[in-house]
């Protein structure tokens, strides 16, 4: 009995301690967000609310607070109000599964990778449910479109992690990053160049970032599926966009960077790899948002069936082959660890 | 067929995504060039067309004689004077008022003066919180010129060599 209280508490303790921080790297990446768009744009981003605009975070979030939740009257109401939670429990509860560095995951799952993808497409129920209740054209449109480009999108991106999993034998998130040990040149990124390139582009496209938010499309259809969201409602879908984006950022450190591996074998490994490397990949995200215009909706169809889905079956069958006859340095190693 | 063999090749390196990229890393690693306004403020020329004033003489007479070509130049028709003999037997205004709503700046008025009275400061940070208060009326007027007539002449006599 005691046993079971304290393991609860010492859980519960554990899910503060992964949750806080995330929430704080929420909170900031939006401030990075505009910082580093407003400096490639030549632009300074906020600067004003406390020292160097550090503030700025907590300002909007004050502000969303004080705002007035509206339910539009045509809307169904229970679903109006379930969405915007529907979409952010998803995207907090995937990192359950993440490994920080060796050992330190809140649940070394083996089925891992498997959850990963079922909470991270569950997320999208969030925005279509959102472009359903909110009974508005531009909503529902939005919502479709969201649809239509995860369903696209989410077969390359399971396609990519296959790839991982052949070469690293596991489906736990700890032993994939294990399997990478070695060095630089020891990482999935370059053997499954081609599929990571592709994961974290189809990463982009499942978070509805640009240059893919066709589901936002503001110069369209406004704000897509969130149009009738306000106050806090709204802060949760931003919440839920930018704690997917993390999850993103640190999955493509976890399966194609090594995770928390030093890029010199055995030298200093540990928690700030991992935060080093998903700092970096959400840098991308925000260089590719500075860069890119947005897609037009049947440019997005074609580059996800007609290009990424070809694409990483054709390096599914190369990395088979090169795992069954045990070709390269890569996959030899790999083939080794898992006869023993 | 090479040509379309290249193409492919460069789309599926990325190249023009890189190029791109490229482009807008160089402005993010490349230094700003915003000047934080109200603590920073970009240089004046001393030709600045500003905020309106009247000038006086050394000896606390005013300048204006009220020959309105200010008047008659300006091309939005914001001057509006009215004058009358003093006691003096001089010609002086009544009234000189500029609507600055229809003011646009052109600084023909300062052209025109052939007494240097009308001229145009560097101010240009100001509001008004009334209707009515857009007219500059000729106290005012002359209060801005008492109030920055050193800066006034200098920029008159800075710029007098291209006159």
């Amino acid at each position: 009995m005691i046993d079971a209280i304290l393991h609860t508490i010492w859980t519960v303790t554990k899910i503060v301690f992964i949750l806080l921080p995330l929430i704080i790297s929420v909170a900031y990446l939006t401030l990075a967000e505009r910082k580093v768009i407003g400096s490639m744009q030549v632009r300074v981003g906020p600067n004003r609310v406390g020292w160097k605009g550090l503030g700025q975070p907590f300002a909007d979030m004050f502000k969303l607070m004080t705002k007035e939740i509206i339910i539009p009257t045509n809307s169904s109401r229970f679903l109006f109000l379930t969405a915007p939670i529907l979409s952010l429990a998803p995207a907090l509860a995937a990192w359950a599964v993440i490994p920080f560095s060796d050992g330190w995951v809140l649940a070394d799952v083996n089925a891992g990778l498997l959850y990963i993808l079922a909470m991270t497409s569950l997320g999208v129920y969030g925005v279509i449910i959102a472009g359903w209740a909110s009974n508005s054209k531009y909503a529902f449109l939005g919502a479709m479109r969201s649809a239509a480009q995860i369903v696209a999108y989410e077969i390359a991106m399971g396609f990519a992690l296959i790839g991982v999993l052949m070469v690293a034998g596991s489906l736990n998130l700890g032993d994939i990053v294990r399997a990478q040990s070695g060095g630089f040149f020891s990482w999935f990124l370059i053997p499954l160049l081609p599929l990571a390139v592709v994961y974290f582009i189809s990463g982009v496209a499942e978070t509805n970032r640009a240059p893919f938010d066709v589901a936002e499309g503001e110069s369209e259809i406004v704000a897509g599926f969130h149009v009738d969201y306000s106050g806090m409602a709204f802060a949760v879908f931003f919440l839920a966009e930018y704690a997917n984006m993390i999850m993103i950022a640190a999955l493509t450190a976890i399966m194609f960077l090594g995770g928390w591996l030093s890029p010199i074998d055995g030298f200093g490994d540990g928690i700030h790899w991992f935060l080093i490397k998903t700092a970096f990949c959400l840098f991308l995200f925000l260089w590719f948002r500075a860069t890119f215009p947005r897609y037009r909706y049947d440019q997005i169809m074609r580059l996800g069936w007609k290009v990424f889905i070809p694409v990483t079956i054709v390096w599914i069958a190369v990395v088979g082959f090169a795992v069954y006859f045990e070709i390269g340095p890569w996959f030899q190693i790999r083939a080794n660890g898992m006869s023993t | 067929m090479t040509g379309s063999i290249k193409d492919y090749v460069k789309t599926f390196a990325l190249w023009e995504l890189l190029k791109g990229m490229r482009l807008t890393g160089k402005y993010f690693i490349s230094k700003g060039i915003t000047i934080q306004y109200p603590e920073e403020k970009t240089p004046q020329s001393a030709r600045f067309r500003g905020l309106h004033a009247l000038r006086r003489y050394p000896n606390g007479e005013e300048r204006c004689i009220a020959c309105k070509l200010c008047e008659a130049v300006c091309p939005a028709l914001a001057i509006t004077i009215e004058s009358e003999q003093r006691a003096d037997n001089t010609r002086r205004t009544t009234r000189y008022d500029i609507d600055l709503f229809k003011c646009i700046f052109c600084g023909f008025c300062e052209e025109a003066c052939p007494v240097d009275s009308i001229v145009e400061t560097r101010i240009f940070e100001y509001h008004f919180e009334n209707r009515g208060e857009q007219i500059m009326t000729k106290d005012k007027l002359l209060a801005i010129g008492d109030r920055y007539e050193d800066q006034i002449a200098a920029d008159r006599s800075a710029d007098a060599a291209f006159r």
